[in-house]
């Protein structure tokens, strides 16, 4: 780009005057006004943007939770109990952000979901992909650690519980587990580092969603399709249609949301963490939050505490490789008449993981795990593969305009040809 | 139509809840029924009822303080169940808590004030337990919070103290309770008929005191739910109408392009 001053579209002397020196004005207009977006979507591409909005919920939550949390083992329960009775509104700012975790994961599942149906991973949004298994990663972290800082009887079970997975590593294992808390057991220099880093992370998730959008904005958005769009007849400017879009499927999960935090704010929780933490009493059945329990099932559905914890990061790494591992050039489900049925078993599969990581690890329930795990794998690592040979896709339409516009209709009037004039 | 939308968005997101949530508090081991019981603040939009919160409070102060702290409560906070404040005010003058340093040094004790917190029965937890057989009486101001369908099973708990069955092997200093998971618990039976003695007339049999002091409790877990669930109905209201208006833009907007 040449040096000097950006030549600005905009007519208001101000924004003109900044967006030369400064072109944000005609980035946004560039990447959520005009962006050339497929005509075709689902609300299932509603997901991103909630996801975004729930991000930045958390964050704004956060920061006044932080104002009167105490990170502190001999307070921090008090602290948080003083935030529900004696803070203005501290009750709603602690429900939205314990109840927007569990959303933040239900968003973000049914948009991996989304992203395995429309074969969204695959080329050329390889790196989109992965940049958004990082972020699911992050969120991981972030929602494990959050969850120690209440310092309940779950808290610190939990944290116990998942740090000692790292002293099944070989030879440095227990050096390591040592290192992660800061002592002997998981005590208040571990809370501390939690609260730290879980401040830190959520900011960590913004930088790498920001690449995310980016990498987005490079190979543009996929549909339902799953098609490319061939020309200006198949998509539509971002704004208005999918802001609009977009903004109907933010005030159903607002209602969602609400309906949470208003009327069965702790119905998502567990019980135990209202019980403060002590290191004496084990609570009989030690389970984990809700969103955690598919990959907690993996873990214990494996004999060897060396083998669950791989298979547990396994089930999340393979994720990485999964554009790979997916050898169709058809990217929807669709028209994939065999895979549909395989990815739909997945999905099942994966709630079945779910129920049965909070069940006891033992009898039919870990035959049931078993099975699930290896279901689990078998998809990406079997099934996926010999599919994108032996399976005979259904024929694809030749554009997305064509099989809405019956015959190859006229060019849209107004949609595509000429965005809709902003005010 | 209120009901029509409780149970439209009831079953929406329970139904979504429940599926991807297998309430993990049920897996807790051969779990106990008990009775379920219909308190006024139950369901979506119930709310307390004042006079059975005051004869609670009067339960607890005669009874269980005598063992059990509330330590997240202030006396200050009984303004909120109907309470004036020179009763309340009177109320925290029976309690002498400690303050200082004075400007001599010393520690010195007061008659509570109605910003100092309930105060605890015992100094510490070692004293509790000394009091109580080893057993240690936990603190109740989230006790309801704390219990999977805390307020049926702290009632059940209440009225659950019954012979043992023949040949059950009673501990030492234990008390047979048909709701106590695994029925041994060191709380003796505290509830008489007759025990307390109600202003508003109300009469003290072990069920009414049981179910008065746990509605008590209910409230000292969660005082934000009425005041919650009245702002929730509003919020929810206001986004359907708001979810109807966008909805209308949307179609008008995308009214031109064929699908
Ligand atoms: C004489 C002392 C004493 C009095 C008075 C007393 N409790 Fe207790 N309470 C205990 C002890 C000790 C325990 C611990 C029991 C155990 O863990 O076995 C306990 C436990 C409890 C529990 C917890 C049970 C559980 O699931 O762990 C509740 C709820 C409870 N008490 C409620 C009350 C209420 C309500 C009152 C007043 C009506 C009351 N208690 C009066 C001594 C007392
Ligand atoms: C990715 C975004 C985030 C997720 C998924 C998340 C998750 C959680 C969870 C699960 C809890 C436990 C809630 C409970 O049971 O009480 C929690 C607590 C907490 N979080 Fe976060 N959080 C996020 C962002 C933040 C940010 C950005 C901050 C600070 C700026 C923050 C500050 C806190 C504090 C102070 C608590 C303790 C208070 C409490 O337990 O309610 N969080 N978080």
């Amino acid at each position: 780009m040449a040096i000097g001053l950006h030549q600005s579209d905009f007519k208001n002397p101000v924004v003109r005057w900044i967006d030369s020196r400064l072109p944000v004005f005609t980035m946004m207009q560039k990447e959520y006004g005009t962006f050339p977006t497929p005509r075709n979507f689902n609300y299932f591409w509603n997901f991103g943007a909630l996801a975004m909005v729930n991000l930045l919920i958390m964050i704004a939550t956060g920061v006044f939770l932080s104002m009167h949390y105490t990170a502190h083992t001999a307070y921090a329960f008090d602290s948080v109990e003083r935030i529900m009775r004696d803070v203005n509104y501290g009750w709603l700012l602690r429900y939205v952000h314990m109840n927007g975790a569990s959303m933040f994961f239900i968003v973000v599942y049914i948009h991996i979901w989304r992203g395995l149906w429309y074969g969204s991973y695959k080329a050329p949004r390889e790196i989109l992909w992965i940049l958004g298994v990082v972020i699911f990663l992050l969120m991981m972290a972030t929602a494990f650690m959050g969850y120690v800082l209440p310092w309940g009887q779950m808290s610190f079970w939990g944290a116990t519980v998942i740090t000692n997975l790292f002293s099944a590593i070989p030879v440095f294992g227990e050096s390591i587990v040592v290192w992660l808390w800061g002592g002997f057991s998981v005590d208040n220099p571990t809370l501390n580092r939690f609260f730290s880093l879980h401040y830190l992370l959520p900011f960590v998730i913004v930088g790498v969603v920001f690449l995310h959008v980016a990498a987005l904005h490079i190979t543009g958005s996929n549909n339902p399709l799953g098609i490319d769009p061939k020309g200006p007849q198949d998509t539509l400017p971002f704004h208005p249609y999918y802001t609009i879009k977009d903004s109907v499927g933010l005030i159903v999960y607002f209602a969602f949301f609400a309906f949470l935090v208003f009327f069965i704010p702790n119905y998502l929780g567990h019980p135990d963490n209202y019980i403060p933490a002590n290191p004496l009493v084990t609570p009989a059945h030690i389970v984990p939050e809700w969103y955690f329990l598919p990959f907690y099932a993996v873990l214990r559905a494996v004999p060897d505490k060396l083998g669950g914890v791989v298979l547990m990061f396994g089930s999340i790494a393979i994720l990485f490789i999964l554009p790979w591992l997916d050898t169709s050039p058809v990217r929807s489900m669709r028209f994939r008449p065999v895979a549909k049925w395989f990815l739909v078993l997945w999905g099942i599969n994966f709630c079945v993981l779910t129920w049965v990581g909070a069940k006891p690890a033992e009898g039919v329930y870990v035959t049931i795990a078993r099975f699930a795990t290896a279901y689990y794998f078998a998809y990406f690592l079997v099934i996926l593969p010999l599919l994108g040979r032996l399976e005979r896709p259904l024929a694809l339409p030749e554009s997305i305009a064509k099989p809405v516009l019956r015959g190859g209709g006229p060019l849209l009037a107004g949609a595509a040809a000429k965005p809709m004039e902003k005010a | 139509m209120m009901s029509r939308f409780r149970n439209l968005v009831g079953a929406l997101v329970l139904g979504a809840a429940a599926a991807l949530s297998p309430a993990p508090a049920k897996a807790a081991g051969a779990a106990i029924a008990f009775p379920d019981y219909r308190f006024t603040f139950d369901g979506l939009f119930g709310t307390f009822d004042r006079g059975q919160l005051q004869r609670g409070f009067q339960v607890y102060k005669e009874v269980c303080a005598a063992c059990h702290a509330m330590r997240q409560l202030s006396y200050r906070n009984l303004l909120e169940i109907g309470l004036t404040e020179a009763q309340v005010r009177n109320i925290a003058a029976q309690f002498e808590v400690t303050d200082g340093p004075n400007d001599q040094g010393e520690m010195f004790q007061r008659p509570a004030r109605l910003s100092d917190r309930f105060r605890s029965p015992f100094a510490n937890e070692q004293a509790a337990r000394a009091a109580n057989n080893g057993a240690y009486p936990p603190d109740l101001s989230v006790m309801v919070k704390a219990r999977k369908d805390g307020a049926d099973y702290v009632r059940a708990l209440l009225i659950g103290y019954q012979d043992p069955p023949a040949g059950f092997a009673l501990m030492d200093g234990m008390n047979y309770n048909a709701y106590f998971p695994g029925h041994q618990i060191a709380m003796p039976n505290v509830l008489n008929p007759g025990q307390v003695e109600f202003a508003d007339g109300t009469e003290a049999t072990v069920e009414t005191m049981a179910r008065d002091v746990t509605a008590f409790l209910a409230w000292a877990a969660e005082p934000e739910l009425e005041q919650r669930r009245a702002m929730g109905v509003r919020i929810i209201l206001f986004l359907i109408v708001l979810g109807g208006l966008t909805y209308a833009v949307k179609r008008k907007i995308w009214a031109d392009v064929k699908h």
